[in-house]
């Protein structure tokens, strides 16, 4: 057929379309809500509360985490004893899913990388949501088939002397990366040490690093 | 003997431990993972069975079995999960990283096997 011969009609299409019909699974979310409302489960009062505590989340948490235990080697000690409480009582920072943390810190000898090979399991209190390359099957296949040649992916090299400890989360632990202080921060204080910390750095597929400056 | 006031804690000697209450593994011992393929909920993937390594700590707190919870039994089913070292070398043979390189993975219990 002639691709200009074609007589249906475009008024239909032509309407703007701003959302693609709802997939099987949005449908699936959206019964299983309306039922447990309905049947009084939960309220939607509780569910609109739930995503305000979710997106209340986010790396900037975590960055003041990194940075205290820079600076405060109290802090860190009991940071690397036990990441829940003592993010709990020093930055109020609650564990709504009531999972476990574990802080693993980076030094010149162990390099930490995080995945969740079953599903998306990520340290949702202190960081928030994952980003999109961490939930998918090639980042969680390869991070613990291949962990070197995925780290080279996102620009880090990790020499051969160092050893590379892949952590799998599958259960009731979540694991934050404490990565090394760069150096050339000595003077730097808590506040300017938190800007410098990203999120990949704390799922452990990049150092922190001194601002390099593209265009300086 | 006078029976204890209600609500204080009498220290006693003598409490025999449920099992579950103690962990059953200590950082150091040499594990294998179990090689089973039940149909339940549980949370041990599939490239770790079989697999040798080290448990590296046990996890603070005891926890219910969830491949049992999956079934809906909870009761008496408290066990702990461990933090178990595998090196890479011994999960893929033909790894060419360093022979440091490490897996570490919390296992529950029941999947864990004296090596």
């Amino acid at each position: 057929m002639d691709a200009h011969d074609h007589h249906h009609d475009h008024t239909a299409t032509a309407a703007p379309q701003t959302e693609a019909p709802p997939g099987y699974y949005e449908t699936m979310e959206t019964a299983l809500r309306e039922l447990l409302v309905e049947k009084k489960l939960i309220g939607a009062g509780e569910i609109r509360r739930q995503i305000e505590v979710l997106d209340s989340r986010t790396p900037a948490l975590g960055a003041k985490v990194v940075a205290r235990a820079w600076v405060d080697p109290d802090f860190r000690r009991r940071l690397l004893a036990n990441g829940r409480t003592a993010c709990e009582q020093d930055f109020g920072i609650s564990f709504y899913d009531d999972t476990e943390l574990i802080v693993l810190e980076n030094t010149e000898k162990v390099h930490n990388l995080v995945v969740c090979t079953l599903c998306s399991c990520y340290p949702r209190p202190v960081l928030g949501l994952p980003p999109d390359w961490y939930k998918q099957k090639a980042y969680r296949a390869r991070a613990v088939r291949d962990p070197r040649a995925v780290l080279a992916e996102f620009g880090t090299i990790i020499p051969d002397d160092v050893e590379i400890r892949v952590s799998d989360s599958t259960a009731v632990v979540r694991f934050l990366v404490l990565p090394r202080r760069p150096e050339g921060t000595e003077n730097f204080s808590e506040e300017e040490l938190t800007a410098l910390v990203t999120r990949d750095s704390m799922i452990g597929v990049v150092p922190v690093q001194l601002q390099t400056g593209i265009l300086s | 003997m006078p029976e204890p006031a209600s609500g204080t804690a009498t220290p006693s000697l003598h409490t025999v431990k449920s099992f579950g209450d103690q962990p059953v593994w200590k950082a150091g011992d040499a594990i294998r993972i179990s090689v089973r393929y039940p149909i339940a909920h549980y949370r041990v993937p599939r490239y770790i069975r079989g697999k040798r390594g080290l448990v590296e700590m046990v996890i603070a707190r005891a926890l219910v079995n969830n491949e049992e919870e999956g079934f809906g039994r909870n009761a008496g089913q408290l066990g702990y999960y461990y933090r178990v070292a595998i090196p890479l070398q011994e999960l893929w043979p033909d790894y060419v990283g360093s022979p440091n390189d490490n897996l570490r993975i919390e296992v529950f219990e029941t999947w864990l096997e004296k090596n």
